[in-house]
């Protein structure tokens, strides 16, 4: 028996199944340069190819794919957002996760769930209707609903939580829904190969060389690449890149944690965000609780993680579902939200020729990754960026013309 | 749990802090640009290195400054702000 099985160990016949392969070494030069390797800088690498056909193009990753707030994130996808602009960017993401699975040939644990924005004040409750309003306008289904409507989709919750600070309504959101985080960046990174991207791991991007104003290549830790065309798509690490080429931007580092409980029986189908008592939680299909908190309260470059996080969330979840007091925490971790000043991000063109920005994506970016790599694979292509994300453009902080998302970001990712 | 020093205070815990965000001077509204303006509201050094920033100690209502690297965590100094104020005000 044990023979029979080392027989499969080195046979040849059953290989692992590679989604792609790296080449040995970098071209000298390519079309276009994707620096980060996560979802949306994979999904950038996969428009391009698909929708403009342009496939020389280089993917480099310092870590390893999806290793950066892709596979940190706790996957909530919704379009309830607060701005017209913001709903319907997201709105256009949503109709693209819902097709994603097939587009890939990928199972990406796609899972609409419904999701519920609880309200414990007067006042959260007038942010709800004006989302509701917006989303409605815009042809997006959420609406506003009270404490039965809660209990009845969710009986196990305490609707007074604890008599601390009792849920008067919420905001209902129908499209709300979870997926797998590194399955969307191993497909993206699958469907770009397969049309002619080159994709390096463990390639870090050291500087951005410039020529009057303009791209000309990099320097990475493989050698130079001369190029004309370079995406920054690094979330958490965007300052360090656009310091290399004295890009000014309000971007601040700041981390965000989240945590899983040991997995449990199937009880909550959908997705509960509290603004007030600062959490969030889904179940996710394995049965652990996913969940998170608010962002840490300073600038940080780090994924550390602290007790006071879970200390604090805990609190929180108890006041909701007093029953998990003896559910264990078994994994904690952090990631590097790239935060704005309007919880809006920052996408396309930038004052240097050919070098384009997808950032500012805070603790919100992973529900955005189809269309920011679609838009932004446009923006590429055609050297302008859509009309979708004119909103989103670096200069409309000197324009003044911010796009206020924070009512309808924070917390509730 | 982490310990801030707070000059008038002593060691204090972090979380009795207020993070109040980098120490910038403010250029002269009435004589610079507009690009300027909007660059000294919006824009931030982002990157990770040691910069002086404001902390609020809640408790006691004492702003401070602190010298932080942002990308070790770690706190060279603290100090109470007059020394740096009285310096931008002659700039
Ligand atoms: C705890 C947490 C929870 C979150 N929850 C949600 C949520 O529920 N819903 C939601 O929509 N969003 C959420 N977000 C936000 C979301 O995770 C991010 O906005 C999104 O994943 C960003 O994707 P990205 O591909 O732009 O960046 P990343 O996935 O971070 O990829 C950037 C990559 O760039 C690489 N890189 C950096 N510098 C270089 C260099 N010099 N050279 C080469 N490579 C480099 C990094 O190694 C990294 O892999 C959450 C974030 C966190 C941290």
């Amino acid at each position: 028996m044990p023979l029979r099985l080392l027989k499969y160990a080195f046979s040849k016949e059953h290989p692992d199944p590679a989604f792609f392969t790296q080449p040995d070494s970098l071209k000298h030069s390519y079309d276009a340069v994707i620096i980060g390797g996560g979802g949306h800088g994979l999904a950038a690498a996969y428009y391009l190819a698909k929708d403009h056909g342009i496939t020389n193009v280089a993917v480099l990753e310092k870590g390893y794919l999806g290793g950066g707030n892709t596979g940190r994130n706790t996957t909530i996808v919704r379009s309830n957002y607060l701005t017209p602009e913001g709903v319907k960017f997201y709105d256009t993401s949503v109709r693209l996760f819902q097709e994603l699975s097939e587009d890939l040939n990928l199972n990406l644990f796609y899972s609409t769930r419904g999701h519920f924005t609880l309200a414990h004040t007067e006042s959260a409750m007038r942010t709800m209707r004006w989302r509701a309003e917006v989303n409605k306008h815009v042809g997006v289904e959420s609406y506003v609903v009270g404490p039965d409507d809660i209990l009845k989709a969710c009986p196990q919750i305490d609707i007074s939580c604890g008599g601390n600070a009792p849920i008067l309504g919420a905001l209902y959101h129908a499209p709300g829904s979870i997926a797998r985080h590194d399955a969307v960046a191993w497909g993206y990174a699958r469907g770009a190969y397969q049309r002619g991207v080159d994709i390096f791991q463990s390639t870090e991007v050291w500087d951005i060389k410039t020529s009057g104003g303009k791209v000309v290549g990099l320097n990475t830790s493989r050698g130079f690449i001369a190029t004309n065309k370079v995406l920054s798509a690094v979330a958490g690490f965007t300052p360090r890149i656009t310091d290399m080429l004295g890009i000014r931007t309000p971007i601040v580092i700041q981390p965000l944690q989240a945590c899983v409980t040991e997995p449990m029986k199937p009880w909550l189908d959908t997705i509960l965000v509290s603004g007030s008592l600062h959490v969030y939680v889904s179940q996710s299909s394995r049965g652990e609780l996913v969940m998170g908190a608010s962002l840490d309260p300073y600038e940080l470059h780090s994924t550390r993680s602290t007790l006071d996080f879970v200390e604090g969330l805990s609190g929180h979840i108890l006041d909701m579902f007093p029953f998990l007091s003896n559910v264990k925490v078994v994994r904690q971790w952090a990631g590097m939200a790239d935060m704005t000043p309007d919880f809006a991000p920052i996408m396309g063109k930038t004052p240097i020729e050919g070098f384009y920005l997808d950032a500012g994506w805070g603790t919100w970016g992973f529900k955005a990754t189809p269309v920011s790599g679609k838009t932004m694979a446009e923006t590429i292509a055609k050297d302008q960026a859509p009309e979708l994300i004119h909103s989103f453009r670096l200069s409309r902080f000197e324009d003044y013309e911010l796009t206020g998302e924070k009512g309808a970001a924070s917390v509730g990712h | 749990m982490k310990i801030l020093h707070c000059p008038i205070n002593g060691p204090r815990p972090i979380s009795e802090f207020i993070f109040g965000g980098e120490y910038r001077t403010m250029p002269d509204p009435d004589t610079c640009s507009d690009k300027d303006w909007a660059d000294y509201v919006h824009n931030r050094s982002g990157g990770p290195g040691v910069k002086k920033e404001w902390w609020y100690h809640a408790p006691s209502g004492t702003w401070i400054i602190a010298e932080r690297d942002t990308g070790s965590d770690q706190v060279m100094a603290t100090y109470l702000p007059n020394s740096i104020t009285k310096e931008a005000t002659h700039e």
